[in-house]
């Protein structure tokens, strides 16, 4: 039929050259229509959503940066937020009574001078401290703020962080009125706070997100959407929040009534130009100078090497670990086999081999190494337990696990998993590693973050990848994990010997009495085999040579540019 | 006519009602629990996030709840964007997706009919072979492996060239959708190659420009008036599903590209099972395919004097 | 002129004189002439048996462990050289003791370059540690170790930091991360008090051997006895003829599991769902009626479903269990979304042949249901049928492959080739083989199957007859 159709029609060359000449006049008319749509578009969008980050990463003679965020952070109040990118953005809009200079050491924020005593704690707020619309910060607005976060209706998942603070709990659960708080304005200016119990670290504490200062009126006259737009926030931090483009972007700009902003030489404007997870299309913003850092992965840094570019690291302060089931009817729940599972693996070969990430270390303890002792590193004083595989040794402890247990066979173990990268990769080896050497069957259980949440929650899992960040810069934050009545502790580990420990961290202010504590909390988690430590958690970073002092912290805003500056332009 | 529309309407009311109920019972199967996080909480401050979202009301009643926030057109709020509704935020992150969608589907069908058009008068030689190899290589390479691949190339020139001549990643201008909408329109464009060469080459056989021809009428006439444009008719007939295969494919490419569309939105709040997101986003999209079907059809009884709506 | 009878005579019928006739073929005979009649089609047929040899015979061919780990070979292209000395096995060292003839079994080159004091290495450089020692720099309180595979040059790109010392108690460093043979240049930077980088440094180049130990060696079966091993004594590590990947499983191994997978995906589903769509669409075009209407609305809500979204939920709702694959979840949820759009069609095709008239000249010669539905609905609708398996095949791989790399496919350590896509674009930049082999094995199945539907829907049905 259609060798037919040639012969009739006859594709004479004329035909052809004809409808050729048509068809480019076509595609000619194609193309102007599709660049007349793309204006139009553009224009549109101009103002449906307003354009995200063109600029250069570095603009120093506007004294500019360009940077990306990880992910939008979902809401701002700071009484209700919890997750790492808010905390990040909040530290550089707002600032606590307290808060950490360039050293990471702790600093005067809006308070110049504090007291701190066995059973509370006096802040003198300094008299240049204001909101961005010009009214003083009070002692007020601290109670306010705190008052906010305890009441249960406000649902706050960090409130917990206030309980040291007399009656703070009691008021989280509704059973006394917010009035009840141990909090006081002496005056405006000075704020004064009853302890329920010692509590030696508040000063760290005050330095935390969710005791910021908040305003009563302004607070009410958002009509409950505080928090969820650039206009419905009031600033006290060196930047105010000028443009919040919800999932694109954000515009930071030097806060004027800042109390330290004339003594710093501060970056005019901060424009977050990209909100994006993706450390590839980060990698190539960076490469083609669109923001001003990023960080690498293992797979990038031959090609970052290539470029010749100033690679950087620091510890992002979160520790991952696998942490054992002690719930009744899992094998986990016995010591000998975690013993022999403990034997059979060693987070070194894991980290060095199989994740190849040059910052991060392989997992020693439960306490990170820049947790701080009581004169210098917690793990120079405290040495963790040095860990060696023994394969031979493991099986002997399997062996007699199983006649403990009565088994003939082992049943299946779940490893329960989440769907990151890393996460994949840390399943697969140890699910390798346990076959391997133990003979064991493991079966990976990779759920998305809620869904293993929830597992984590209920008990489903025999081994869970799990890992815990600080929130303040004390080694109880790690330390009181496995605590019996801590609700993080998902494996449900529970030993007298070891919450006496903690009560003695928790209230003791005898530094060094405490440090022992936690070297015997240490000590104990090795021994018990409450989890295996995989790693600490660090990362490699290029930051564009221009931009000067640019902090990454364990403790905090992740990423730090409230002392950044840029070079001079030549 | 009116009457025609007028049930179209109603059924498209009843379908979404039925994606609405769907996505709310399926919604509910999913094991996990939207409101932990990270950190645990105390039963209190559990309850009290419940009451918040109302989920300590019965199923049916959520449902019905649901159903009746839905008539007003409003879709909840976000668990996991507090204080940000669901409405507000597929209104900010719709245009998005729709500007990228729309500017694929129009290159996706201009290149479709041209490159088509070209294969069929030049059949069996040379560029017809080229295009069509490119065609084939477009509809079996998997989509994102072209948007990384791509987006890898235009480093490298961008590097090479020693200047940002496209930008890589992010939104906000021409030239950062350009790429983009090009990588989302290729396997569509492909697939519209394919069809116009076919449709193109029955035509030319046809009886009509058969007759045409034998009756002197100018070749550049005969090409546009009798082939061209009986030809696009199938083409367009494509159009309505190809909008559904589009907005599959901007999942990926927002992804890849750091785009801020809907797409990237909904994969981001299923991992948070954020509840009201995954809800109202898939209502929004089937009630948007819906109504597209419904309007392609409508547009193609205007088009095609052969079709009568009834 | 007059004629006798006997000029008359009976003429020699020729029985053969011009029969024009071919062999009777069957329906499928000659759609089987025609398919072979079309190259491409034919091809694509040879390209789809060689993907299935492959994915089924191969894992006898190449009895490989898809899930064994070679951690010596990770992310290791096709062709990476793998001899390997053989050494002692290895001993933490604590950076006291220093091996004296540390430069014994180094180039010669190297032994010029490294000073006996300052910075230097003080063992020899293996894949199992590269041992470095100094002396603090002047000034510096602490110091920071970097590697780089480049020389530092005048830009002083140190390269990746590896280590870092706030104090100068330890004044020695083994670097285990990841050393791979070749040379490294590492260099030491002095830090102030606070962690600050000063501008002393000093630069070594370290050549790397790759080494193995004999119970490393058994163990991976790389050679019969211990007692054949001494050190020094060079063995070769397993072959991987397609390299490995991020955690040094065999690539070839990998691909052919993950074929498995992505084709049971790839064929199991659209066979399911057009079975699911052929019965429900000729129950609904036989019975007719307020059945029909009904069975067609719900087909209609299904459609309307937004697909993508929907198999995503549907996904999370059935939920993966430990140790399970996922392939099922993903397989139920493709036949729920979709089957309609066979079951639209075959209710078409059955509609439009009850109007034949060959049917109804069947029935009054007394063909009873059965044999309508065997002889003339069937094989009738066969065609169109098999024309949509074959062009829902790519679409399912293409399906499997988009989940898996938005994380929503196959659960690890299960292969599947989308997954493995997945995986490989992280590594592009460094290892792009890990991203090629199965994004190739991917766009080759796809284009088989639709040069094959194409050649299919050519020979099978007239009326849908491509004009290509």
């Amino acid at each position: 039929m259609t060798e037919e159709a040639d012969t009739i029609t006859g594709s004479s060359e004329g035909f052809v050259q004809s409808a050729a000449r048509q068809l480019s006049l076509y595609a000619f008319y194609a193309l102007a229509a599709i660049v007349v749509l793309l204006v139009l578009l553009s224009f549109a969008m101009s103002y449906t959503t307003s354009a995200s980050g063109i600029g250069q990463a570095i603009d120093a003679e506007n004294n500019q940066i360009t940077i990306a965020i990880r992910q939008e952070p979902p809401q701002m109040d700071h009484t209700r937020t919890t997750d790492v990118q808010s905390f990040t953005v909040l530290a550089h809009v707002m600032e606590g009574l307290l808060t950490y200079d360039d050293n990471n050491e702790l600093a005067p924020g809006m308070a110049e001078r504090w007291e701190l005593r066995d059973d509370g704690a006096t802040f003198w707020i300094r008299d240049d401290a204001y909101w961005s619309d010009g009214e003083p910060v009070t002692a007020h607005d601290f109670v306010f703020s705190w008052r906010k976060t305890l009441e249960p209706a406000n649902g706050s998942q960090y409130a917990f962080i206030l309980y040291p603070i007399t009656n703070a709990e009691a008021v989280n659960t509704g059973e006394l009125p917010p009035e009840y708080l141990g909090v006081n304005v002496v005056t405006d200016k000075v704020l004064a706070v009853e302890f329920e119990q010692p509590t030696p670290y508040f000063d760290k504490l005050a330095a935390f997100a969710t005791y910021y200062p908040l305003r009563e009126d302004f607070y009410h006259s958002t009509n409950g959407r505080y928090g969820a737009d650039a206009d419905q926030m009031l600033y006290n931090g060196p930047y105010v929040l000028t443009d919040w483009i919800h999932s694109a972007s954000m515009r930071w700009e030097k806060n004027p009534r800042y109390w330290d902003s004339g003594n710093k030489a501060l970056i005019d404007v901060i424009n977050v130009g990209y909100i994006t997870e993706d450390v590839n299309a980060k990698l190539n913003m960076f490469k083609d100078g669109q923001i001003a850092d990023t960080h690498l992965v293992a797979p990038m840094l031959k090609n970052a090497m290539e470029q010749r570019w100033p690679i950087d690291r620091f510890m992002d302060g979160t520790v991952f670990f696998l942490q054992l089931n002690f719930r009744e009817g899992h094998m986990t729940a016995n010591t000998n086999f975690r013993k022999a599972l403990q034997l059979a693996q060693d987070p070194v070969e894991f980290v060095y081999k199989a994740l190849k990430e040059p910052s991060y270390l392989p997992g020693e303890s439960l306490f990170p190494v820049w947790i701080r002792g009581v004169d210098g590193l917690f793990r120079q004083e405290y040495p963790p337990v040095t860990h060696r595989i023994n394969v031979a040794q493991a099986r002997e402890h399997l062996e007699m696990a199983k006649q403990e247990l009565g088994l003939d066979e082992f049943p299946p173990l779940i490893l329960l998993a989440d769907d990151s990268p890393v996460g994949d990769i840390t399943s697969e080896y140890y699910q390798e590693i346990f076959q391997k050497n133990l003979g064991l069957e493991v079966r990976i259980d990779k759920q998305i973050f809620k869904q293993r949440l929830q597992k984590m929650e209920s008990g489903e899992f025999d081994i869970v990848i799990a890992g815990w960040g600080p929130d303040y810069d004390d080694a109880l934050t790690f330390g009181d994990l496995f605590a019996t009545w801590n609700l993080n502790n998902r494996g449900r580990y529970s030993n007298a010997e070891f919450d006496r420990n903690v009560r003695i961290g928790q209230t003791s202010l005898d530094q060094q009495e405490r440090m022992d504590a936690f070297g015997e909390i240490q000590r104990m988690v090795y021994e018990d085999v409450v989890i295996l430590p995989i790693y600490e958690r660090g990362w490699s970073f290029v930051v564009d040579p221009g931009l000067k002092n640019f902090k990454r912290r364990s403790i905090g805003p992740e990423t730090d540019y409230r002392f950044a500056y840029l070079e001079a332009a030549d | 006519m009116w009457l025609y529309i007028g049930k179209r309407l109603l059924q498209g009311i009843v379908t979404v009602w039925f994606i609405a109920t769907a996505t709310f019972f399926a919604m509910h199967n999913v094991p996990g629990d939207p409101l932990l996080t990270d950190r645990a909480m105390s039963p209190e401050i559990r309850a009290n996030l419940e009451a918040r979202y109302g989920l300590d009301q019965p199923l049916m009643t959520q449902y019905f709840i649901f159903l009746g926030n839905l008539a007003q057109g409003d879709l909840g709020i976000s668990f996991t964007h507090e204080n940000r509704s669901v409405n507000d935020i597929i209104r900010e992150r719709f245009p998005v997706s729709a500007t990228l969608g729309i500017l694929a589907i129009v290159i996706a069908g201009t290149g479709g009919v041209l490159w088509g058009a070209l294969t069929a008068i030049y059949r069996n030689r040379l560029p017809d072979y080229i295009i069509m190899f490119l065609v084939i290589l477009g509809i079996s390479v998997p989509s994102f492996v072209v948007a990384a691949l791509s987006q890898l190339a235009m480093v490298n020139i961008n590097d090479v060239i020693g200047r940002q001549v496209l930008p890589v990643a992010g939104w906000g201008s021409i030239r950062h959708m350009l790429i983009p909408a090009l990588v989302l329109g290729l396997s569509t464009m492909a697939y519209l190659t394919r069809l116009m060469r076919s449709s193109m080459l029955e035509i030319i056989s046809s009886d009509y420009v058969r007759t045409a021809k034998s009756k002197g009428v100018p070749p550049a006439r005969i090409f546009t008036k009798h082939q061209l444009r009986n030809a696009i008719l199938p083409v367009v007939t494509v159009l309505g599903p190809s909008i559904a295969a589009i907005t599959t494919g901007g999942f990926v490419v927002e992804l890849v590209f750091a785009i801020p569309g809907l797409g990237r939105f909904f994969v981001e709040a299923v991992q948070q099972l954020d509840y009201t997101v995954i809800m109202g986003t898939t209502v929004f999209y089937g009630a948007f395919l819906v109504f597209m079907v419904i309007i392609v059809d409508i547009l193609y009884g205007f088009i095609d004097p052969r079709v009568r709506l009834q | 002129m007059t004629f006798a009878p006997a000029d008359f005579t009976r003429l020699n019928q020729k029985q053969d004189v011009e029969l024009i006739t071919r062999p009777s073929l069957s329906y499928w005979q000659d759609s089987w002439l025609r398919l072979k009649a079309n190259r491409r089609a034919l091809v694509s047929l040879y390209i789809i048996a060689a993907i299935l040899f492959f994915t089924l015979a191969g894992p006898w061919l190449w009895p490989v462990n898809p899930a064994a780990q070679d951690l010596d070979q990770i992310s290791q292209p096709p062709g990476a050289e793998r001899t390997a000395i053989v050494v002692p096995p290895y001993q933490p060292w604590d950076g006291t003791a220093l091996v004296q003839e540390a430069g014994s079994r180094d180039t010669e080159g190297q032994e010029a370059e490294r000073p006996e004091t300052g910075f230097r290495l003080a063992a020899p450089a293996t894949t199992q540690g590269v041992r470095l020692s100094w002396e603090p720099l002047p000034g510096a309180t602490g110091h920071r170790v970097y590697r780089n595979l480049f020389p530092v040059g005048e830009e002083l790109a140190f390269g990746v930091p590896v280590a870092e010392y706030f104090t100068n108690d330890a004044l020695f460093f083994e670097d285990r991360l990841d050393v791979q043979p070749g040379t490294y240049y590492y260099s030491l930077v002095g830090l102030d008090e606070r962690g600050n980088l000063l501008e002393v440094f000093e630069t070594i180049a370290v050549d790397v051997r790759r080494v193995i130990t004999v119970e490393e060696a058994l163990e991976k079966g790389l050679v019969a006895q211990a007692a054949a091993l001494e050190p020094g004594d060079e063995v070769e590590l397993a072959l991987h003829p397609l390299g490995t990947d991020y955690i040094g499983r065999d690539m070839l191994a990998r691909l052919m599991a993950g074929a498995r997978v992505s084709l049971f995906i790839g064929i199991g589903a659209p066979v399911l769902f057009v079975l699911f769509g052929v019965i429900f669409g000729s129950i609904s075009g036989f019975v007719g009626g307020r059945v029909d209407a009904f069975m067609m609305r719900f087909a209609d809500f299904v459609v309307a479903l937004p697909f993508l979204l929907f198999m995503i939920l549907f996904k999370i709702a059935f939920g993966i269990g430990p140790g399970e694959s996922g392939v099922m979840p993903m397989l139920v949820a493709l036949v729920v979304l979709m089957w309609p759009a066979t079951a639209r069609l075959v209710r078409g095709q059955i509609l439009q042949i009850r109007e034949q008239g060959y049917i109804g000249a069947s029935q009054l010669l007394g063909a009873r249901t059965n044999y309508l539905i065997l002889r003339h609905m069937i094989p009738n609708t066969m065609g169109v049928i098999l024309v949509t398996i074959t062009f829902s095949i790519p679409n399912a791989i293409f399906i499997e492959a988009f989940l898996s790399f938005i994380g929503m496919g196959v659960a690890p350590p299960t292969p599947s080739w989308g997954s493995m896509s997945n995986e490989g674009i992280r590594n592009m930049l460094t290892t792009p083989h890990e991203l090629i082999f199965p994004a190739i094995m991917i766009s080759l199945t796809v284009l088989a199957f639709n040069l094959l539907g194409d050649g299919l829907r050519d020979a099978l049905d007239a009326r849908m007859r491509n004009t290509e």
